[in-house]
């Protein structure tokens, strides 16, 4: 089936939605979406939204921006650094206007908590700068935002799964998707398409990442020649629950929580003397791993299955039903831990992307390391790169990142549709999407994907995770491309039409291993350590030859690198101490 | 241990009606029901179709019935549901909504319900200050209807819809509440026609169900019942009866 709109977004979470309020205004609109909206990945955003409201305590969106760039450890874009922190203020305050439910303050006001790396002054110290809803701030964003797309009449086509893009040159003209109720084959022509898929956690083992964190829209561009930018750049959020890997926000540090290691001592200022357990996640992720390895993990054994305890008891049973109900709810239902009685096992999850599908300030999907902009093409949010989170992202500037660069993107597009032409499609647009579909469920007999995901979730998490150096690199390299050729012997065992989730996973699965091959590749290339990027061989940051943007080029079985600079026009780069 | 999931399977294309089909898997007592069902289709059954996307309770996507009860596949742990090896899980799709496939049910009817309330903030007067100010305790009035992640698993556990298919049901009524007890909301009357209606809150009779089976451990029925408490006052300001269709 045929559909004709001027603008296209796909993907329902933060920033699809936010992007999606701006256009439905001014061009006609429909969201995509694999799930229905409310279920996206944003809802499990949980501690805050950063804004320098100054609502607890002086603070300044200038300072606010040093810190996001500083965090970044300098490989963030400083001007766009600067637009989000800047549009912040005003971006908190529209959402509390439409409705959303932020806790208060006692004179009423949006109250503000602590969260890592976030200071007054330039360093001097921890600041309340995170809005918040309880810990529960992700949930209330999408919900806020599925609402007012509700009351703004916003068209959606839930459970459509984007599996192709059209692009003739340098213009988009359109995307292909799979509806899964009936499994049939769908063509969207547009002037404007917005990719707004977010994360993909799940290339690895233990991940905070929602099962449809498979990085759909990157995967699919990939595909069809755009640069992946800083895809070597992962978060590891420190405090993942041991073994399952559900998110344990900072919030809980942000209150007061503290890591603490067999000996029952905090181990943070040895690491980070000023900020302690608010550094930046980064350096919290490896604090972790070097006492797991040193023996002062809670088994004592320097497995990479240890883990600490996050002590939050000293808060109390009120503050923690207070601020961090959900978290509380966690603990108790799959750990069998009251975090008002007993300290929290945990251990460091994949949970953020910082790199991804290149844009420019306004969303535009940047085509080359010259900054040729790709008409009609958009991203934004976690699937995205501007760059404002550099080589490491700091705690609640990724809801920021929804809505600031989500709203920008929707109001560029708004713009765009009114001087684009409306696009001509070539007959046979679906036509790649229909052959691989046809590969997967011709009944020949091949491997399933299961085993395949299994092994690439382990290979990434053993080799490209916190610490990695040259050889494990090169072993993951090897072992992602050995899998991506079994995947072309792969079929489906389900070959029916409706609700086929057998398929689904099975493309999922292909757009998993790409990004884990542009992930591997790019970090095997970068021989330095700067954010996220940490390497036993090459353990210093080094500016010299490595302050520049990586882009990664996915041509069938190669990948190639390019660099870009570095927007440094604020602040000189200096070494990253807390 | 070893459980066995009894689950039923449907799949429109080849099916005429559900059957059960059984599966033994291998499960810590601690594992999610979900990770069970995770180890079906990664390893044994590809083509059993269910929904999942968090798996930490807060998407909503993986509600259905578990040995009878409404809830989340990733908020039950297979020591609530099997006791020993050889215990049998018997897994369903939610009532009182089409079945699309397996354990996939069709959601539009309970989600157009949701949208007849007008879930969202209704207030046209001009923000004045930066943010509209609202204390603590007014925030707290409906905080937990704050936490509807609009699973159905209310939907599904409410007696009353398997008698009358029109009613709105408990989740669309206590969405309804989270915006009339808004400090910041001007819309009670804007929603006065669905909730004061012999198919809105008056058709709730107690039955606590919603309560019992919601995730997310939000009070439905009482916010129901302070519901009919808002729309009595209201009706009895103004001289009117209440429209709960009594003779």
């Amino acid at each position: 089936m045929k559909h004709e709109f001027e603008c296209i977004i796909v993907g329902s979470g933060g920033a699809g939605l936010y992007a999606a309020l701006e256009t439905s205004a001014k061009a006609k609109t429909a969201v995509l979406s694999k799930l229905y909206p409310v279920r996206s990945h944003t809802g499990a955003a949980q501690g805050g939204i950063s804004a320098a409201l100054g609502n607890r305590e002086e603070d300044k969106p200038e300072w606010h921006a040093f810190d996001t760039i500083k965090g970044g450890d300098y490989l963030v874009d400083q001007k766009a650094a600067m637009i989000l922190a800047q549009d912040a203020v005003q971006a908190v305050y529209d959402l509390e206007n439409r409705g959303l439910p932020f806790s208060r303050t006692h004179d009423g006001r949006i109250d503000q908590r602590r969260f890592g790396g976030h200071t007054r002054n330039f360093g001097e110290g921890p600041v309340r700068r995170a809005c918040y809803a309880a810990d529960r701030t992700g949930h209330m964003i999408l919900q806020t935002l599925y609402q007012q797309c509700i009351k703004n009449k916003v068209s959606f086509y839930d459970e459509f799964q984007v599996i192709d893009v059209i692009l003739d040159g340098r213009d988009c003209k359109g995307v292909i998707a799979v509806e899964l109720a009936t499994g049939e084959v769908h063509t969207f022509g547009a002037k404007a398409v917005l990719f707004a898929t977010g994360g993909f956690g799940r290339i690895f083992k233990v991940t905070s990442n929602a099962f449809a964190n498979t990085g759909d829209g990157p995967a699919v561009l990939a595909r069809r020649g755009i640069p992946l930018q800083d895809m070597e750049f992962f978060q590891f959020h420190p405090t993942g629950i041991k073994g399952l890997g559900i998110l344990i926000t900072e919030a809980v540090r942000g209150e007061g929580g503290i890591l603490i290691n067999r000996e029952g001592k905090p181990f943070m200022k040895t690491y980070a003397p000023t900020l302690l357990d608010l550094a930046p996640r980064d350096m919290v992720s490896r604090a972790i791993m070097t006492e797991i390895q040193a023996g002062r993990g809670m088994r004592g054994d320097g497995k990479i299955d240890d883990w600490v305890h996050l002590d939050a008891t000293h808060l109390g049973a009120q503050v923690l039903n207070a601020k961090l109900p959900d978290i509380t709810d966690f603990c108790k239902t799959y750990l069998g831990v009251d975090p008002s009685q007993g300290a929290i096992p945990v251990l460091p999850t994949a949970h953020y992307a910082m790199g991804g599908i290149p844009t420019d300030l306004d969303g535009r999907v940047l085509a080359d390391e010259k900054g040729t902009v790709v008409n009609g093409l958009y991203a934004a949010g976690e699937c995205a790169c501007v760059s404002v989170h550099g080589a490491n992202r700091l705690g609640t500037n990724s809801l920021l990142d929804l809505v600031v660069f989500g709203r920008r993107a929707g109001i560029h597009i708004g713009d765009y549709v009114k001087i684009a032409d409306a696009p001509e499609l070539p007959a046979d647009a679906a036509g790649r999407a229909k052959k691989w579909i046809s590969r997967l469920t011709d009944g020949k007999t091949g491997p399933h994907g299961g085993d395949i995901s299994e092994e690439m979730q382990v290979v990434m998490m053993e080799k490209v995770g916190i610490y990695r150096n040259q050889g494990k690199m090169d072993q993951a390299v090897q072992t992602i491309q050995n899998l991506r050729e079994t995947y072309e012997t792969v079929r489906v065992q389900d070959r029916t039409k409706p609700f086929n989730t057998d398929l689904l996973e099975t493309i999922e699965l292909k757009n998993l291993l790409d990004l884990a091959l542009v992930t591997a590749v790019s970090a095997s290339a970068r021989t330095e350590s700067r954010g996220a990027h940490s390497r036993e061989d090459f353990p210093e940051r080094d500016d010299d030859n490595w302050l520049k943007h990586t882009l990664a080029f996915l041509d069938s079985n190669k990948v190639s690198l390019a660099y870009k600079d570095v927007d440094t026009s604020i602040w000189d780069p200096k070494p990253r101490t807390y | 241990m070893k459980i066995i999931l009894k689950i039923q399977r449907f799949n429109p294309e080849t099916d005429e009606a559900p059957v059960f089909q059984e599966y033994t898997v291998d499960a810590d007592p601690t594992d999610r029901l979900l990770d069970a069902l995770i180890q079906v289709k990664q390893y044994q059954d590809g083509t059993l179709g269910f929904r999942k996307s968090c798996a930490h309770g807060v998407c909503g996507s993986d509600a259905m019935q578990i040995n009878g009860k409404d809830g989340l596949a990733c908020k039950t742990l297979v020591k609530d549901v099997a006791d020993q090896d050889g215990s049998v899980v018997e897994i369903s799709p939610l009532s009182h909504l089409p079945i699309q496939r397996d354990l996939i049910v069709d959601q539009d009817k309970f989600f157009s319900q949701y949208r007849t309330i007008k879930p969202y903030l209704i207030n046209n007067e001009p923000v004045l200050e930066k943010e509209r100010i609202q204390s603590p305790e007014q925030r707290q009035a409906f905080d937990d209807a704050t936490n509807c992640i609009l699973c159905a698993s209310c939907y599904s556990a409410c007696p009353i819809l398997k008698v009358n298919a029109d009613f709105l049901g408990p989740a669309a009524l206590a969405q309804g509440y989270r915006f009339i007890a808004d400090s910041r909301d001007n819309g009670f009357e804007d929603r006065l026609l669905q909730l004061d209606h012999p198919d809105g809150s008056w058709a709730c009779k107690n039955h606590f169900e919603c309560t019992r089976a919601c995730p997310r451990q939000i009070k439905i029925t009482k916010r129901i019942n302070q519901t009919k408490q808002m729309i009595k006052a209201h009706r009895e300001s103004k001289g009117e009866p209440i429209n709960d269709g009594a003779k």
